[in-house]
């Protein structure tokens, strides 16, 4: 009562709003907490990962998951296949995905509605769908040792076709108007005009074929059955069969080395990362 | 005489032929990877579900819809993870659209707080499926020590068998997808909310409509097409679903968790049954097409009566 009557009004208001901010700040918990509790099983020692109540914070905090890592596998190769499969798919996705789109955008040719109806029903089509087939091509071409399987079936991104050929539109056609009059060739109208335009959207589509390709499993679980070509995810996994009885700090560790560099990026551009990804749901 | 007049007129004839063919040499490749890795599977899946085939043996037997008789009558583990998928979409769709709704209608509004809140929800979304599963698997453990658990255990609760038990194995599936995507699907609805034009909520803060009133009346029938697409596109989604069921339960217990991409992957790969996992991929790829075919649908028609 009494010191009801002395808070000052701006005091009241932050009284006033104190639930909706602590109900917020629950709810980022319940999204963030899961990361805290895989970082912080990471650094415990076995014994203390089956201990009753658990510790919220390391009592001995220890490194021996992330050694006992090392000491099992030769983490390196996964993570150069993991980098190299990201990284040429990127480059093979754009490749095929910029003249496709620009095509898409800007010429009209007969069969044009048809193929561009193809690349949308590529989009509704899984990999759950395709890979007994594509699997068998691949032991055909014999190539089932290799990368290969990890990257070129991913050659066409239908979804990337999609938006840039989205962002060649909204380019004003004044602009290839007047490039023309200068006597740019089409190459050069498509390589030095418009595709600095677009550039924004081209990294976007960039970033989401990494996070995908990073991420993935069901294709590259199918795809290798031998240790050299396997990327991340799959030797992470590995991580639980190679135990007896589950070593849940080694298990995390794996898990905390696949997750971080996601992570860490996006801990510094978070703002710009979410709105491609709004943008790309959007459209 | 006309040579001149000749060679000028191929020339153009050259120019006008180049022109007409570059579009297609620069959609071939893309059209090329399309045929090969997507379009020819889809049709060679059909193609191979008629077949008794299996890898260590290579010869093709033809035996016409056995393999779907067998899916549907003889072996009855296919129908259970069809209703699981079901179940388990059913499930997702409903959670992610009420809880994406309620969260964005919450944080909509620009300021440090809120797109804290954004940040931390998206943040699942960016990593991969695998480490939220097996995060998640290692929160819901079986034993005491588990996290949840032992959160139980300070209510005085009995612990729980989490994903060893069928009872709530499909629930601990969907709570990991669930809290997966609310993010994404949340930072969507934040820019379908930010895209309705301010005027309206100024004129319904004028006549003082309930809000109540305002949101059904107004919001949600703004927002019906973003809401639409969403219920597609996580329907696609949860169609699909693999990584979680395979590392946190392995269709278990017994086939309590059992979904039908894990069932086409575990007789392709497990059992070489590849004319019968064929035939189960041909039941997956229809569905996904008359789901598809649905939003299309509905799509054109909103678009012919705007």
């Amino acid at each position: 009562m009494h010191s009801e009557s002395t808070w000052s009004p701006r005091l009241k208001q932050f009284a006033a709003r104190l639930p909706g901010i602590i109900g917020k700040l629950l709810v980022a918990f319940i999204f963030v907490f899961p990361f805290y509790w895989m970082v912080i099983t990471s650094f415990k020692p076995y014994i203390e990962t089956i201990q009753f109540p658990p510790t919220l914070w390391p009592q001995n905090f220890t490194l021996d998951a992330y050694r006992s890592i090392l000491g099992k596998m030769n983490l390196g190769i996964y993570v150069k296949n993991s980098i190299i499969i990201s990284v040429s798919e990127i480059i093979l996705q754009l490749v095929v995905m910029i003249p496709a789109a620009y095509a898409f955008a800007r010429y009209n040719f007969v069969g044009k509605g048809l193929m561009f109806g193809m690349v949308l029903v590529a989009l509704m089509i899984p990999v759950q769908v395709t890979f007994i087939t594509v699997y068998l091509l691949m032991a055909k071409w014999k190539l089932l040792g290799t990368l290969l399987p990890q990257i070129i079936p991913f050659g066409t991104n239908a979804f990337g076709i999609f938006l840039l050929r989205q962002s060649f539109l909204q380019i004003p056609e004044e602009v290839i108007e007047s490039a023309k009059l200068d006597n740019a060739s089409e190459l050069q109208i498509m390589t030095q005009i418009m595709l600095p335009m677009v550039k924004p959207t081209v990294i976007t589509i960039c970033m989401f074929s990494f996070i995908g390709r990073w991420n993935a499993y069901f294709w590259p679980l199918v795809m290798t059955d031998v240790e050299r070509i396997r990327p991340l995810t799959i030797a992470i996994e590995k991580l639980k069969d190679v135990e007896y009885g589950i070593n849940w700090n080694i298990l995390m560790a794996g898990n905390v080395l696949l997750v971080a560099p996601i992570l860490v990026v996006f801990f510094f551009a978070s703002r710009k990362i979410m709105e491609a990804f709004a943008y790309r749901g959007v459209k | 005489m006309n040579q001149h007049l000749e060679t000028k007129r191929r020339f153009f004839d050259k120019e006008k032929i180049k022109e007409k063919i570059l579009p297609y040499i620069m959609v071939a490749p893309a059209m090329a990877f399309l045929l090969v890795f997507t379009f020819y599977p889809m049709v060679n899946l059909v193609y191979l579900s008629f077949f008794d085939y299996n890898l260590i043996n290579p010869n093709k037997k033809f035996v016409g819809w056995r393999n779907y008789s067998d899916l549907f009558f003889l072996r009855k583990d296919f129908v259970v993870a069809l209703k699981n998928t079901a179940v388990y979409t059913g499930a997702v769709v409903f959670f992610v659209i009420l809880l994406a709704l309620l969260l964005a209608l919450w944080i909509r509004k620009d300021g440090k707080l809120n797109h804290f809140v954004q940040s931390c929800a998206f943040t699942p979304h960016l990593v991969a499926m695998l480490s939220c599963a097996m995060i998640w698997a290692w929160i819901m453990d079986a034993n005491r020590y588990g996290l949840f658990n032992t959160v139980l255990s300070f209510f005085n609760l009995p612990p729980l068998r989490w994903l060893n038990s069928s009872t709530t194995a499909m629930l601990s599936v969907v709570i990991v997808s669930v809290w997966k995507s609310i993010g994404y699907y949340c930072l969507i609805i934040v820019s379908a909310l930010k895209a309705i034009p301010a005027e309206i909520y100024e004129a319904a803060e004028l006549d003082n409509t309930p809000k109540l009133r305002l949101f059904f009346r107004i919001i949600l029938p703004l927002l019906s097409p973003q809401l639409f697409f969403l219920l597609v596109t996580i329907t696609i989604n949860s169609f699909r679903v693999f990584d979680t069921v395979r590392i946190m339960t392995e269709g278990g217990p017994g086939n309590a968790t059992d979904v039908i991409s894990f069932y086409i992957y575990r007789y392709a790969f497990r059992h070489f049954r590849i004319g019968y996992a064929s035939a189960a991929g041909t039941i997956l790829m229809l569905i996904l097409m008359v789901l598809t075919a649905i939003y299309f649908k509905v799509l054109s028609k909103r678009i012919h009566y705007q």
